[in-house]
């Protein structure tokens, strides 16, 4: 169960919420909020914004390295099960080809290499992602439903080591920011 | 304002002269080895011929299909596709040393080949020597025609800044990419399969198309960083745009392996002898380790080696990739070919390299010449914005 439940530390607040009108405020708003050393914050929108990741200063994914450790494995899992059953538990001649017939082992050795390789992308977007998540502090807010529809948000958890409940607020406002909101936890 | 011209001066301009200087000095050691061994001519040069050729389509059908697809990323490297393959009408001028050695190359042009030979007597009907000048003419027109449709259109494009060109270009593209495909096809049934001509593969022209693909992104991948790195177009093609070369490199090697090893499977499993004939050759004595070098050297070095996001995006890491790509592509039209003359397994020839540089001298020659006489991307194509704003998402 851990990883569907958020496990978010104890605190007055779950953090803060600002909302923002436009794609191009949201983004210039993001740099801001990453010049200022935030790292426990996020930005919401209805529809990818071009360079966001850059604007929030986000780290490279270690998702690939999943992929391709998990694809490994899948070759390495392929390839030895038709070793073990075909040369080493059961033995036989299969059309006059030796026991060890490796190409005879590639297609599923492939095949169960894209396979786990796709286990390891999409079961590993999901950890990554703490999906699913089926309640989360920042439903409380009415306007956050419109994450989905027409707003754009910046939420910054009360964790993070900078946040100041009154000085964060102030800098959300500074930023052109619709509404603030600080949220309960 | 994009500097698209080869400023004078600059050491671009000089690649006429080096590929005129290669293609001479080329032909006159053809001649003087070439006269002691004919047959060992015919068949470096014809190794050498479809290594540019193939580039040369690959290129076509690169430019095809991003007109067909719409695409845009890749317009600001588009005209290196345009150049390459606007060489065309050379290497039909470059066929025709093979004509004079028909009979050295293919048993079955031999007369009198299919007397005794059941098989040949049953696929003479297409593999006879005149009918086979006559593909040959055909593959060339067509091939031609297309190449210099789409240049002259582009070129044209630079001028009047006319957007119903690509539109124009645009609707021929789907029919040119088929006429291209059946073509290709059967081009490497005459001039690659039929040295084998007992041999029966449905998925050779797929083989051919693959590695030529391969081959023309390979080129691409060293020429447009070389273009970058000497200062021009420095800011119009950008990490972006190398990118997703290094993308369809990847991709493409890939596609490769999977094709050539289909290929082999099915023969090998099914162990008919007029399929496994062309393997066997391939799999005894020193052509084996030729055969197992192109599968590590054409599949998994280039294939771990590109899979990374930073080699790709680094103008000098994608170009080593292609360089390597490129000579092994090489390679495997060298292993396609060879064989046949060699069976008793593999004899590199001064000859090899005489020709690739004359043949390599030529295509080199005419590409450079034409790279002078034009802007380096496509001035006013209406997607030229979009290229120039494109960023992987």
């Amino acid at each position: 169960m851990p990883l569907l439940v958020p496990r978010l530390p104890e605190g007055a607040y779950y953090g803060i919420l600002a909302e923002f009108t436009t794609a191009a405020d949201l983004y210039r708003a993001c740099e801001r909020v990453r010049d200022a050393g935030f790292t426990r914050w996020d930005a919401h929108s209805p529809f990818p914004v071009h360079g966001i990741e850059r604007a929030m200063g986000l780290r490279r994914s270690p998702l690939p390295w999943i992929v391709l450790v998990m694809g490994l494995m899948g070759a390495a899992l392929g390839f030895g099960l038709q070793w073990w059953v075909h040369a080493a538990a059961y033995p036989l001649v299969i059309s006059g080809k030796p026991y060890l017939a490796w190409p005879a082992f590639i297609p599923i050795t492939f095949e169960l290499g894209v396979l786990f390789a796709a286990f390891g992308a999409v079961l590993g977007m999901l950890g990554l992602n703490r999906l699913p998540m089926h309640y989360h502090p920042l439903f409380r807010s009415r306007v956050f439903e419109r994450a989905t529809d027409d707003a754009f948000f910046i939420s910054i958890e009360s964790w993070d080591p900078r946040f100041d409940a009154s000085a964060t607020k102030k800098l959300l406002d500074s930023l052109g920011a619709r509404s603030v909101e600080l949220l309960e936890s | 304002m994009i500097k698209a011209t080869i400023p004078p001066g600059h050491s671009w301009n000089r690649l006429p002269m080096i590929g005129a200087v290669c293609a001479l000095l080329g032909a006159i050691a053809c001649a003087i080895l070439g006269a002691a061994n004919p047959k060992q001519f015919f068949f470096s040069w014809l190794v050498s011929f479809l290594f540019f050729v193939s580039l040369t389509l690959g290129a076509l059908f690169f430019v095809l299909i991003q007109y067909a697809a719409q695409g845009g990323w890749g317009i600001v490297v588009r005209r290196i596709g345009e150049t390459t393959f606007a060489t065309l009408p050379v290497m039909a001028a470059l066929f025709l040393p093979l004509l004079l050695g028909l009979r050295d190359l293919y048993s079955w042009s031999v007369p009198g080949a299919a007397e005794h030979d059941a098989l040949l007597r049953w696929k003479a009907p297409y593999l006879n020597v005149p009918f086979f000048l006559i593909r040959a003419a055909l593959f060339f027109g067509i091939w031609s025609f297309i190449a210099l449709l789409y240049y002259r259109g582009s070129r044209r494009q630079d001028v009047t800044g006319d957007p119903g060109v690509s539109a124009r270009l645009r609707r021929f593209a789907g029919p040119a990419i088929i006429v291209l495909a059946l073509t290709q096809t059967l081009a490497s049934v005459d001039w690659i399969m039929s040295l084998t001509p007992h041999w029966y593969s449905t998925m050779f022209g797929v083989y051919f198309f693959a590695g030529s693909f391969v081959g023309f992104i390979a080129l691409l991948s060293v020429v447009a960083p070389a273009i970058r790195a000497t200062g021009l177009l420095d800011t119009v093609i950008t990490a972006e745009h190398l990118h997703d070369i290094g993308k369809l490199l990847f991709a493409f090697t890939v596609f490769w392996a999977y094709i050539a090893f289909s290929q082999f499977l099915l023969m090998w499993y099914a162990n008919l002898p007029e399929e496994t004939i062309w393997y066997k050759a391939r799999i005894e004595g020193s052509w084996k380790t030729v055969s197992i070098f192109l599968m590590a050297g054409h599949f998994a070095v280039p294939f771990f080696y590109l899979m990374g996001r930073t080699v790709k995006r680094r103008g000098a890491t994608l170009a080593v990739g292609g360089a390597w790509l490129l000579a092994m592509h090489f390679v495997d039209l060298y292993w396609q070919v060879m064989p046949t003359l060699h069976p008793e397994g593999l004899r590199p020839s001064v000859l090899d390299v005489a020709a690739f540089v004359a043949v390599g001298g030529c295509f080199v020659a005419a590409a450079g010449w034409l790279m002078r006489r034009q802007a380096l991307v496509p001035l006013r194509d209406p997607r030229l914005a979009e290229s120039l704003a494109f960023e992987n998402a």
